[in-house]
């Protein structure tokens, strides 16, 4: 199995290039699979066990397409999925197979920095929970956008929500599939091309036969696999050192070239305001995804989605407290000498008396956890990893697919082209038809994006979630005095403003785009963008004076009503 | 507005959910924002302190500043959910039960 760890040098320059300069601006370069990889051997274990998952993963579509008949069981499951079971799915939506290589990955290349990146994509749900999660579900059927225009006109703010999801969706898919054709190409030792293809040929499958109920199964499954394997891992890490940290954390600064510093915050906050920035973008982000957001409709009543909140929340923390751990592990385990005075994933082994440089991991830094899967599990369990990483993936698109052909199916095609006169059985034809189209166009994005740079796109789509979906979304639940006008005008100022500042800052202009020096200095536009888009929001509903104006304020005391009781709140289907 | 609405509107008890609910969600909101952006300026501003050594060994005082972070982010959502679930939905039940 040895022989799967061919040399990679061209990733080894190119990951460590990106998390050396742990600068805000490459916070998101550690989620995203990044820099050219090079195929690796076939990698037969990890196959079998990742066909296994599709089976079974296939059988439960079949099941779950039996069961799919109605839009709400197409878009919400039947709304019948239990507190704890959609807990499981947002963690499974949430944990991407990126998020876990690239944190272990950044933790093992810093050491507490992968920290401060944990805690950021995680303190975002609370707010969820406190002041979106059962105000949502009270008013909303299928998408976010339904309790988004509940008292509004339709159709500019469904097209506004429409172009929101659909631009967070996009920017996320074409991150997660580039990274998905990275990812397998050193795992598998598939090419590019095909890996690329049989992601989006299973998230079409699953998606539109089995509909949001195969889609929650499959992240269900995800996540138990991703929680179980990295249980393991932490588990066999910490009893290396009799369960001590301490004894951890001595071993890794003793073998780690940065020593004693990776026990301290280091070069990721360089500027106060852009790190401000990314925090309120990771928070209100979160809040704001619209394949997240659309989780809430798949349980009963408002209850279960509080609940889903905490278990999600409590998953998604242990997993990022367990990365954390597997990443210190990675550093004794790959940095030091293995029981045979051995280093087995270095590229070549230093020189004596001088330490292993972190770069020299074989396959980038990203590489760190499934090197430490096979060192503390050995040749099934690395296999088990890889198949688990795949899973990953695939459970990713088919939520971030749904979330897609729903903005198209529902709030375009249903509510704002045939303007709500359309039978259930032709919203779901569309729905079908939007999922083949998005899974054929990000086969051909993730081919066309394979040898570019891609690490700034899940930025832009946290950004366009935090400035557009959020406040839109927010302000209709909580502020009365809002109109179509504020609403349209504010969503559209702060979704033009996140992607000008990215597309004239350091992550696009500099980075991609290979100027010299970027006309913006922030890496973040949250903290411009978000206050922007609340700023827009207010300006144009208090000057806003027509009768409709004046219709929208008095609706909002029965929206209010509902939201807080849940009084004609959409209940779970019969059966 | 329509009837039911009106009439849960009057509802002292309807007033007294909002209120305590709203107080609830806002003051945990705070205090996890307060939370967040505390570890976040103690990072960029007190470095020395994150890397300061507990005791002999080589852990700092970052380690259980972080974990505690993430604990925290759990714990709030656990007592939000334990009230809300309980007092809050009970308080929501009647003012239903009374619209009927």
């Amino acid at each position: 199995m040895r022989a799967v760890f061919t040399r990679i040098a061209s990733t080894v320059a190119a990951t460590a290039a990106a998390a050396g300069t742990l600068v805000p601006a490459s916070v998101y370069a550690a989620g995203a699979v990044d820099g050219a990889v090079q195929k690796q051997a076939t990698n037969v274990s990890a196959i079998v066990m990742f066909l296994v998952f599709v089976l079974f993963t296939l059988g439960i579509t079949y099941w779950a397409a039996r069961r799919t008949k109605s839009a709400k069981d197409f878009y919400a499951a039947g709304g019948g999925i239990t507190g704890f079971q959609n807990g499981l799915a947002i963690a499974g939506d949430y944990m991407s197979a990126a998020s876990f290589l690239g944190i272990a990955g950044l933790v093992y290349a810093n050491g507490f920095d992968g920290l401060i990146y944990s805690v950021g994509f995680l303190v975002g749900w609370p707010l969820v929970l406190f002041l979106i999660a059962e105000r949502l579900r009270n008013l909303g059927k299928y998408t976010f956008a339904d309790v988004a225009s509940y008292r509004f006109k339709q159709t500019p703010i469904r097209t506004l929500s429409a172009c929101g999801s659909l631009a967070t969706v996009t920017f996320y898919l074409i991150a997660q599939m580039v990274g998905a054709g990275k990812l397998i190409q050193l795992l598998f030792g598939l090419d590019y091309m095909v890996a690329v293809i049989i992601v989006g040929v299973l998230m079409i499958g699953y998606v539109t036969f089995g509909g949001m109920l195969a889609t929650t199964w499959v992240q269900i499954i995800k996540a138990v696999l991703l929680l179980s394997g990295a249980s393991f891992m932490a588990f066999m890490i910490l009893a290396k050192f009799g369960f001590s940290p301490e004894a951890m954390f001595k071993a890794a600064v003793d073998v780690h070239p940065k020593g004693v510093a990776i026990m301290s915050p280091g070069a990721f906050v360089s500027d106060p305001v852009d790190t401000i920035s990314l925090g309120l973008t990771l928070m209100f982000g979160t809040a704001g995804l619209p394949h997240i957001l659309m989780r809430f409709f798949t349980v009963s009543d408002a209850k279960e989605a509080r609940k889903s909140v905490f278990y999600a929340t409590g998953f998604i923390g242990y997993f990022y407290i367990l990365t954390f751990i597997i990443g210190f592990g990675a550093i004794v385990l790959i940095l030091g000498k293995d029981a045979n005075g051995a280093y087995p994933f270095l590229t070549a082994a230093p020189a004596e008396g001088v330490k292993a440089a972190v770069a020299s991991v074989i396959g980038g830094t990203n590489m760190a956890a499934i090197h430490t899967a096979h060192a503390v599990g050995g040749d099934l369990f690395f296999g088990f990893i890889s198949a688990v990483a795949f899973a990953t993936i695939l459970a990713v698109v088919a939520g971030l697919t749904l979330a897609g052909a729903s903005a198209v199916s529902h709030d375009l095609y249903a509510s704002v082209f045939a303007r709500g006169r359309v039978n259930e059985a032709d919203e779901i034809r569309v729905s079908k038809i939007t999922t083949v189209v998005i899974g054929i166009v990000s086969i051909l994005l993730g081919i066309a994006f394979e040898n570019q740079n891609v690490a700034f796109m899940v930025g832009l789509a946290f950004a366009i979630a935090a400035s557009t979906n959020f406040p839109v979304l927010l302000m209709s639940m909580f502020w009365g005095k809002m109109t179509t006008r504020g609403a349209v005008m504010g969503g559209a100022i702060g979704l033009i403003s996140a992607c000008v500042m990215i597309a004239l800052g350091p992550t696009v202009w500099k980075a991609v785009l290979g100027h010299p020096t970027a006309i913006i200095g922030y890496a973040n536009p949250g903290v411009f963008s978000i206050v922007l888009a609340f700023a827009g929001i207010w300006f144009f509903s208090i000057t806003d004076n027509s009768a409709q104006a004046e219709k929208e304020r008095r609706d909002f005391e029965d929206q209010y009503v509902r939201s807080q009781t849940g009084l004609g709140a959409e209940g779970a289907s019969a059966h | 507005m329509s009837q039911s609405a009106q009439r849960i509107v009057n509802n002292p008890k309807f007033q007294e959910l909002v209120a305590k609910r709203s107080a609830f969600a806002w003051t945990l909101s705070i205090a996890m924002l307060v939370i967040y952006f505390g570890f976040i300026l103690l990072v960029a501003f007190g470095k020395e302190f994150l890397g300061t050594p507990i005791g002999s060994g080589v852990t700092t005082w970052g380690m259980p500043i972080g974990i505690f972070t993430i604990l925290s982010a759990f714990i709030l959502t656990g007592i939000y959910v334990r009230r809300a679930n309980g007092e809050f939905d009970e308080l929501n039940r009647q003012i239903l039960e009374e619209t009927k």
